[in-house]
């Protein structure tokens, strides 16, 4: 059985997003957790988080940068293609309970991620600030489903492009600043955004959640790739989490190890490069 | 008449390849040595084995030059003949109870099953029992490694519509993702698993239960029974520091990469490896010796495997410890890790070991290691495989009601139906024993068959 695309559509120059058919997957989805797929019979088993799941169609939405190789061959398949292995729901889904407040902060394509969350904290009647923020205003993703669930959007463009002209840490602490009272923070993006988040939360002591995307295989707890240090212990990114107190998480730990293959990455990834452009002379 | 010795790939050239190391014997090697056994009227080796199969009665068959009838006795009892010639320790099992061990060498059971098991692959015509009865009955097995397969095809043999759920996307379980390819050909394992299809058992791939849906669901659904063999899994570390450094694997972790994700074979498979020049695989297992030959193979110049023990306490098959040491693996015996030293980049750079001494025996009744002090000595490495064992996986226990665990995290079954703490759940393997052998899951798995179907018997 393989699972087949049914929509696609283009929400960056280098971000994509999928819907492809796993109705089990989509029926037993929540938010937080993420999938694995394999593409194709040669290919690599990568994770990623689902950004929103359509129960009756028996749809699972994923959204993603390409990246290098498999991320590159995913985002050329069209409507109508298959990938061959589709597996979830995995991880633990997030500890969503009705709040005061709650801020959703998203970095790049950690807006993805976030989406179901802050969603499933907005059903719950939390009040909801959102802070979603990319690098130049192309790069922004889910501005429209953000706003749309939000009782306050901010958004952010490291180069002013659009929005707020700064880091999304930087809207954070405006809006500390102004004195807003906050219960609980949940940041997902690339590590050192988080990692900034969390040290700014820390020195006011405002619970963090972050959601990591560590390397991982199997992602049900049989490989132990995807070990990360919390509070000083060794976890499993995939069964003990994905998502973890964000002022515990080693950081700096996190993200050597995120880069253990990148030489093999950038090989692949050329590879792939030349063996598409190969075929697009013949 | 002296026991014919297996022919093998020479070790100068095999490390330089992923092929099967050990080549089986010849039709007239197999004559030969199924002629040496005395056809015992009251056979011990019968005893040895967890599957019981009737071993005089095939090497009989095979002294006959009857090696397809041969293949036929042994499916009676097990459907993974092939699998079970190759990974069985039988020194320890069959052949260790073998009355012509006591004087000279026992008959070699273990390449007697191989053979005939090859044999009829190569006849190409594989015969599929015919199934009589039907009995309109669901279970459900959760996990296709070898305890899982053997249930599956029992019960399917006894009518029962089986559908077993991976949660990888390939069924075999250990026996794909964690045997390497030159112990035990992927190709082989396939075949077991196509035959056990052939049965009618189905085989559910990408089908996490415990989170796609619990063991509760399932038996909501339609299924009267479930039988959990969905192994030990989560690896274990020493904790000690450095364990998170690049370039730090667990074993699971490095024989996934490489037996399941095919990474010998990058860029042209997309799942990359990286070793360097020097690695040391901690433990002195099966699993160990896999992953340090893996390792030689993929290029490594040094590998160590690091055992704080001595080589009589090893755990590992004499076979694998002798097939490693003839590759060039060097034995670092009575030492043990005390930390992963690394870089500025985080990568593993040497390892700082400690000596030890044996001394009184412990529980496990094997004299314990002692550190020797100011005995710590430094080896400059790149690449660490942790080759310690396996815990519980939590996925399937932590999500069904009422169903008790041991304090390790093991499901605590009827030892000899599997039964657990819910009549109509059975469990068997790895997540009941710990990690253990691959024939052990399998007789497990057998045991576990004679159990559901007279659990299911007694309901209706």
């Amino acid at each position: 059985m393989a699972y087949k695309i049914m929509e696609k559509e283009e929400l960056s120059s280098d971000v994509k997003l999928l819907k492809v058919k796993a109705p089990l997957v989509a029926k037993k989805a929540l938010a937080g957790q993420f999938i694995i797929l394999r593409i194709d019979e040669s290919g690599e088993r990568i994770p990623l988080t689902m950004a929103q799941t359509d129960k009756e169609q028996g749809l699972v939405t994923i959204i993603f940068q390409e990246v290098g190789k498999t991320t590159n061959q995913l985002g050329a398949l069209e409507i109508g293609d298959e990938i061959l292995d589709f597996v979830g729901p995995l991880g633990k889904p997030t500890h969503v309970e009705h709040l005061g407040t709650v801020i959703c902060v998203g970095g790049g394509i950690g807006v993805a991620p976030i989406y179901p969350i802050a969603s499933a904290f907005h059903k719950k009647g939390s009040n909801l600030i959102s802070i979603i923020g990319a690098r130049t205003k192309k790069l922004l993703i889910l501005e429209k489903e953000m706003k749309e669930i939000s009782d306050q959007l901010y958004v952010t463009t490291d180069d002013g492009s659009y929005g707020f002209h700064g880091f999304v840490t930087e809207m954070l602490q405006k809006l500390i600043d102004d004195g807003l009272t906050i219960d609980m923070v949940m940041a997902i993006g690339p590590v050192p955004m988080m990692q900034a988040v969390c040290k700014l939360t820390k020195s006011y002591n405002l619970k963090t959640m972050v959601s990591l995307n560590p390397i991982m295989i199997d992602g049900t707890g049989m490989c132990g790739g995807c070990r990360v240090s919390v509070g000083g212990k060794t976890q499993f990114a995939c069964v003990d989490g994905p998502e973890f107190d964000g002022h515990l998480v080693d950081f700096v730990e996190l993200r050597k190890r995120q880069g253990t293959f990148r030489n093999q990455e950038n090989k692949s990834t050329k590879k792939y490069d030349q063996e598409c452009r190969l075929k697009s002379k013949l | 008449m002296v026991r014919q010795e297996m022919p093998t790939q020479p070790a100068a050239e095999r490390v330089k390849n992923f092929n099967e190391v050990a080549l089986g014997y010849t039709s007239e090697q197999a004559v030969t040595e199924a002629k040496r056994c005395l056809q015992c009227k009251k056979p011990r080796c019968m005893k040895g084995c967890p599957v019981e199969i009737d071993i005089p009665g095939f090497i009989a068959k095979i002294a006959k030059e009857d090696f397809l009838g041969a293949i036929k006795h042994i499916k009676q009892k097990n459907s993974l003949p092939a699998i079970c010639g190759r990974v069985c320790p039988q020194e320890t099992q069959c052949e260790q109870l073998c009355v012509l061990g006591k004087k000279s060498e026992p008959i070699a059971i273990g390449r007697l099953e191989r053979f005939v098991a090859d044999y009829e692959v190569q006849q190409g015509n594989i015969e599929i029992p015919k199934i009589t009865s039907r009995l309109n009955k669901k279970v459900a097995v959760v996990g296709s490694g070898p305890s899982g397969l053997t249930v599956a095809s029992d019960l399917a043999k006894l009518g029962y519509n089986v559908t077993v759920f991976e949660a990888l996307h390939k069924s075999g379980g250990v026996l794909s993702y964690g045997i390497p390819e030159f112990r035990l050909p992927k190709s082989i394992v396939d075949r077991e698993v196509e035959y056990i299809q052939k049965l009618g058992v189905e085989i559910r791939k990408n089908f996490v239960v415990g989170r796609l849906m619990t063991v509760d669901e399932l038996l909501d659904d339609s299924y009267k029974a479930i039988y959990l063999a969905n192994g030990a899994g989560l690896p274990k570390f020493l904790n000690i520091p450095g364990e998170n450094l690049i370039g730090v694997y667990s074993a699971n972790e490095f024989l996934t990469r490489v037996n399941l994700m095919k990474a010998y074979l990058f860029p042209d498979h997309d799942t990359p490896v990286k070793i360097g020049k020097r690695v040391a695989v901690f433990g002195g297992g099966n699993v160990a010796m896999d992953s340090a030959r893996v390792a030689k193979r993929l290029g490594a110049e040094e590998v160590y495997i690091v055992y704080r023990r001595s080589k009589e306490e090893m755990p590992a098959r004499k076979e694998e410890s002798e097939h490693a040491e003839e590759e060039g693996i060097i034995f670092k015996f009575l030492t043990n890790p005390v930390e992963i030293i690394g870089d500025e980049e985080g990568k593993v750079a040497a390892l700082k070991s400690i000596a030890m001494e044996l001394g009184e025996p412990d529980e496990s009744g094997r004299r314990r290691p002692i550190p020797i002090k100011d005995s710590e000595f430094v080896i400059e490495m790149d690449t660490v495989v942790v080759a310690i064992g396996q815990g519980a996986n939590p996925l399937v226990g932590s999500t069904t009601k009422n169903l008790k665990i041991s304090d390790r995290g093991y499901i605590i079954a009827d030892e000899e139906e599997g039964q657990t703490s819910r009549k109509e759940i059975f469990a068997g393997g790895d997540i009941v024993t710990g990690a253990a052998t691959v024939i052990s899951a399998m007789g497990a798995g057998r045991k576990a068959a004679i159990g559901i179907d007279k659990y299911l018997k007694n309901r209706s």
